[in-house]
Parts: C-alpha cells; sequence; structure tokens
C-alpha cells in the first residue's frame, strides 16, 4: 500500500498535526516504505485466530462506586499552559477551569 | 576498600548495614560522577539537591533502625516516570514546562524502600527509538568505544541514558521502560544487566504512556543479583494500574543468589537465526547454550514459527497505540502550546511544534492504521499475529523452562548510523519484540566482547510470571560468562 501526499494530509488533520507542505513528500514516501514492509503479514492465514488485545489472562477487575479522590483542583490545573481560572481564588482546590481560545462568537 | 561508586547494589547496601560508610558519602560520590560524566549527556535533569535531602534521611533511617531493602542506594530514573516536583519531559518539547503532581507507583516503591533519586536521565522521545537519538535533549553517549576509534557510538534506546549511566559507575542502579526491547537492547550495548518484567508485574500508574498493552518498567544494574533486588521493590499489585497483576511478589534476589540450573530445559529457537546478525554474536549465542550446559542445564531446539512477523505486527500495534495515547498532547492541560487563530489551529501548532520526527511518523503510521477502512486490514490483522506469537511461546514452554537467544542484531553502533531508514533502526529489536508482543519476561547478560571490543549481550526470556526461574538462569549464565571488563576512554 502506497501513501500519497494527499493522503498524508488527511491523517496528518485527522492527527491534529501540522505538518508542512515540503514534508509531505518525504513523509509519504517513508510511511509507505513502512507500511510496504508490513505487507508480508498478508503471508500468513489467521481466519481462524482471534485477536489478542491484552497479554494479561486476568478478567480487568471490578471496584466499589465510591469516591476515593478528589479535592485537588489545584493540583490538577497546576500545569494549565494557558493559566487556570479558580471559581474561589482563595480556595483554589474548590474548583477551576483551563483556559483555551474563544470557540463560540 | 573498593571507591563507593565501584560497588554493586548489594555490596552498598551491605557496607551501609555494617556502617562502614553513609548514605550521604554514598550520594556525595555517584553526584561527583554525575560531574565528571556530564559530557555523556546521559542525564535530562538532576537533582542533587533532592538527592543529598534523601540520603540524609536515609541515614536517620538507619540509625533508628528502620532501613529499608535499597536503603541509601542512589538511583537514576528514566524521565518517563513522573517525578512529583521533579519536571518529568518524556525527552519531547511537547511536555516543555511539565512538573508532575504526582509520583509513579514504580519511584514511590523506590522510595518506599529508601532508595536515592540522583536525577532523570534521556531516553528517545516518548521512548520510541533503538538509539537514543530521537531526544529532544540531543542524543546519549555510550561509555564504550570501538578499540583504537574515537567515534561515539550510541547506547541503544529507548532508554540510552539509564543505560550509560549505570555503565559509566555513576550510579549501580537505573530504571527504564520496555515496550519492544528498551530496557534489554541499550543493556547489550552498554554490557550491563537489564530485565523486562512480565507484562503486569510493575505497576504501569505514573509512567509516560507509549503503548500501553506492550509497556513495562524494568531495572538496568550492574549484576543479575541488584537487578533482582531493584525489581523487588519496584513489583507488586497496584490497584491504579487495571492491568497490575494481583500477584504475590517472591523473593527474586534468593533466585539470583541461586544460580543452580542443574536439569533446567534452555530452549534454543531456531528462527533466531535470522539474516543481518553479526557472526561474533551468532558465535557467542553457541557458547552460551555451552555454558549453561556445562552449568547442568540441557539444552533443546525449539520453534517459533511467527517469530518473522513479530516485528511489522509490533509496527502496527505500538503506533496505533501510541496514537491513541498521545491524543492527550493538545497544548489544553499541560506543556507545550503554540497559539492558533482558533482552538484546532492551537491543537495542530502545538503538536506539530511539540513532536518531534520519528514520533510524528508513528502517530500518522498509528492514525492511519485505525482509521474507517483500515482498521480490520491492519489493526485486528496484527492483533491475530500476535495471538499466534503468544501461542508460540505457550507451546515452547510446553518442552523448556527458559529461551537463550541473542538480545540484538549487531553491537553499538555509530551516532546518526541508520537514521535514513526507519525500518533498517526496526530491525535492532527483531530478538526482543517477539516476547514483548508475548508479555514475557526477558533479561540481557553481557556476555562478551566483540574484535572491535564491544560488549555483546545475550537474552534470557522466561515463562509468564516466572521470573524467579528466569532470574536463576541469568545468574548461572552471568557466573560462566564472567564478564568483567569496563569500558574505558569516556
Amino acid at each position: 500500500m502506497s501513501l500519497d501526499k494527499d493522503t498524508v494530509a488527511r491523517i496528518a488533520r485527522l492527527a491534529r498535526l501540522k505538518v508542512p507542505e515540503e514534508e509531505l513528500a518525504p513523509l509519504a514516501g517513508e510511511l509507505s516504505g513502512i507500511l510496504a514492509w508490513i505487507e508480508q503479514l498478508n503471508e500468513v492465514d489467521t481466519a481462524d485466530v482471534e485477536p489478542l488485545s491484552s497479554v494479561s489472562d486476568v478478567v480487568l477487575p471490578m471496584r466499589a462506586d465510591k469516591v476515593t479522590d478528589g479535592g485537588i483542583a489545584a493540583k490538577v490545573l497546576a500545569n494549565a499552559p494557558g493559566g487556570a481560572v479558580y471559581i474561589d481564588p482563595s480556595d483554589k482546590n474548590a474548583g477551576g477551569f483551563f483556559t483555551v481560545p474563544k470557540v463560540v462568537e | 576498600m573498593a571507591a563507593l561508586t565501584d560497588l554493586t547494589i548489594a555490596q552498598l547496601t551491605a557496607a551501609l548495614a555494617s556502617k562502614d560508610t553513609s548514605a550521604v558519602e554514598v550520594a556525595e560520590a555517584h553526584l561527583a560522577k554525575l560531574d565528571q560524566h556530564r559530557a555523556l549527556n546521559a542525564f535530562i535533569t538532576e537533582t542533587p539537591d533532592r538527592a543529598r535531602a534523601m540520603a540524609k534521611a536515609s541515614d536517620e533511617r538507619r540509625w533508628k533502625g528502620e532501613a529499608g531493602l535499597l536503603d541509601g542506594v542512589p538511583l537514576a530514573i528514566k524521565d518517563l516516570f513522573c517525578t512529583e516536583g521533579v519536571p518529568t519531559t518524556a525527552a519531547s518539547r511537547i511536555l516543555d514546562g511539565f512538573v508532575p503532581t504526582y509520583e509513579s507507583t514504580v519511584t514511590a516503591n523506590l522510595w518506599k524502600a529508601g532508595a536515592v533519586m540522583v536525577g532523570k536521565t534521556n531516553l528517545d522521545e516518548f521512548a520510541m527509538g533503538s538509539s537514543n537519538m530521537t531526544s529532544h535533549f540531543g542524543g546519549v553517549e555510550n561509555p564504550w568505544k570501538r578499540k583504537g576509534d574515537n567515534r561515539k557510538l550510541v547506547p541503544g534506546g529507548s532508554s540510552g541514558g539509564s543505560a550509560a549511566a549505570v555503565a559509566a559507575y555513576m550510579v549501580p542502579g537505573s530504571t527504564g521502560t520496555d515496550t519492544g526491547g528498551s530496557i534489554r537492547q541499550p543493556a547489550a550495548f552498554c554490557g550491563i544487566v537489564g530485565l523486562k518484567p512480565t507484562y503486569g508485574r510493575c505497576s504501569r500508574w505514573g509512567v509516560v504512556a507509549f503503548a500501553s498493552s506492550l509497556d513495562q518498567p524494568g531495572p538496568f544494574t550492574r549484576t543479575v543479583e541488584d537487578a533482582a533486588l531493584m525489581l523487588q521493590a519496584m513489583a507488586g499489585h497496584d490497584p491504579k494500574d487495571s492491568t497490575s497483576a494481583p500477584l504475590p511478589v517472591p523473593d527474586f534476589a534468593a533466585a539470583a543468589r541461586d544460580p543452580n540450573i542443574k536439569g533446567l530445559k534452555v530452549g534454543i529457537p531456531k528462527e533466531y537465526r535470522v539474516d543481518g546478525t553479526s557472526e561474533e554474536i551468532v558465535a557467542l549465542w553457541a557458547q552460551g547454550v555451552e555454558m549453561l550446559k556445562a552449568a547442568g542445564a540441557e539444552p533443546v531446539e525449539v520453534s517459533l514459527p511467527h517469530s518473522k512477523y513479530a516485528l511489522p505486527a509490533y509496527y502496527i500495534v505500538a503506533p496505533a497505540e501510541c496514537s491513541s495515547n498521545l491524543a492527550r498532547y493538545d497544548g489544553v492541560r499541560f506543556g507545550l502550546r503554540v497559539p492558533g487563530k482558533d482552538l484546532p489551529e492551537m491543537y495542530q501548532n502545538t503538536r506539530g511544534a511539540g513532536f518531534g520526527k520519528e514520533t510524528r511518523r508513528r502517530i500518522l503510521i498509528g492514525t492511519y492504521v485505525l482509521s474507517a477502512g483500515y482498521y480490520d486490514a491492519y489493526y485486528k490483522k496484527a492483533q491475530r499475529i500476535r495471538s499466534l506469537i503468544a501461542r508460540d511461546f505457550k507451546q515452547a514452554f510446553e518442552i523448556c523452562d527458559v529461551l537463550l537467544t541473542p538480545t540484538a542484531p549487531t553491537a553499538a553502533f555509530a551516532a546518526g548510523d541508520k537514521m535514513d531508514d526507519p525500518v533498517a533502526m526496526y530491525l535492532n529489536d527483531v530478538f526482543t519484540i517477539p516476547a514483548s508482543m508475548a508479555g514475557l519476561p526477558g533479561i540481557s547478560v553481557p556476555a562478551g566482547l566483540d574484535k572491535d571490543g564491544l560488549p555483546l549481550g545475550l537474552q534470557l526470556i522466561g515463562r509468564a510470571f516466572d521470573e524467579v526461574t528466569l532470574l536463576r538462569a541469568a545468574a548461572a549464565l552471568e557466573k560462566a560468562a564472567a564478564f568483567t571488563v569496563r569500558p574505558t576512554g569516556y
């Protein structure tokens, strides 16, 4: 399977990844090379084989539906790259918000 | 007495227990080594103040008779483990400025056992690479050099900084993570021991995620016994990681101190004689078989027929999981933000500027194989192949107890080599990825030198959650190989 420039641009958009125009063609070449190498998997007949999504044999454990954490809004917001807005600046753990560019006019 | 920095973890804890030295002295000696070898670029962040404070607290515990398993032992932590109050970068620009407000379970376990953190080590960006060359903070230099050749060599990857720090005697042990070989391959390149435990043995909570169904933390040390000691402290069930195994932690160190392998069946997989493997490594592998045989083991040939498909299947599964895991880096909650005219543009700008070349490549591959119309042809197919690989190992372990293979197809290569062809770089992990795909434990033991004087490693693979047998076999191999050469000229 060979990828063209337009396909790479489409995947990049799906991945929310800005790729400069001049890098699209070289990337298409590299990704096509990797995909061509992966094609060898088609030699293997897997019609009757179940897919393996996890190697752990255990069934995912259930836990009690109880609140075990919370009241740490200041810690959660501490790394906000756009800064955080707190409901009550005198009590940062009372809650707050991450900030993003305006999304509604 | 030997220099403090020459001691193994077992020797250090003994010296500390007999009060021949103090944790503060031990920390100072190792911090001086960090100073001396800064040019190797093994560390992204050094934490000397924290090390001194932790060492002082360790001495106080010891005076009170409350010393833990690793009390006073200086360790380096791969900069993929979140450490509260200490920047954690994953060697990526996208985590610029990120300071975790919580501690990973594995590092918390190490501190609970009394260990002392000296710093955070360099790695391939988001642990994606086999050379440490994809780090945003520059490559790491391997302390080993070819005889009569001053060119810089790579330490392997992704945990290259952790491996180089142990090989250069800056620390007696360090943590790594292994997704497809990121502990075992750098251990082989740097002439030290690297252990990838069974998937689920160590908690992944607080470790920056790359491919969640494969990632597993483990130790780097200079001896098998030390690897067992570190694993003892790192392992255990953690309710915060739903894939962490609810199993008791056996006495790993006791297994490593008992290299009795009489009657142990050692499987030699015939499919591991792959093209491109150096002849010296093939010869060393044969010597390894003889060493284990001389120690009382019984070699048996086994077949793992789907081995050759493990690598291409991995390069579907790992990028798919990576593209999903790395979706969280969007410039909103942590790390880098590059402004844009609206929210989607801010996402695209941030991710375009924050991720390096190899990470971008894998996100794109992963997005493609998971996209509508391709999911079954790629991702489902790879998962079916993964079933076959796991079944191969299950059948092999019906007739043997451990497997012996080379760790990597070559010795360490020069910085900058294999950078133009991603597939050539991926082939470094041809011997380590099958066990990763099956979730099995593996360990690389230094077993000899090549004609250029570079270390070579052999890998042992064990049954799931049977690190005890794996460590016993590794100790026997270590004893027989008697690898004592140290790197010079770094």
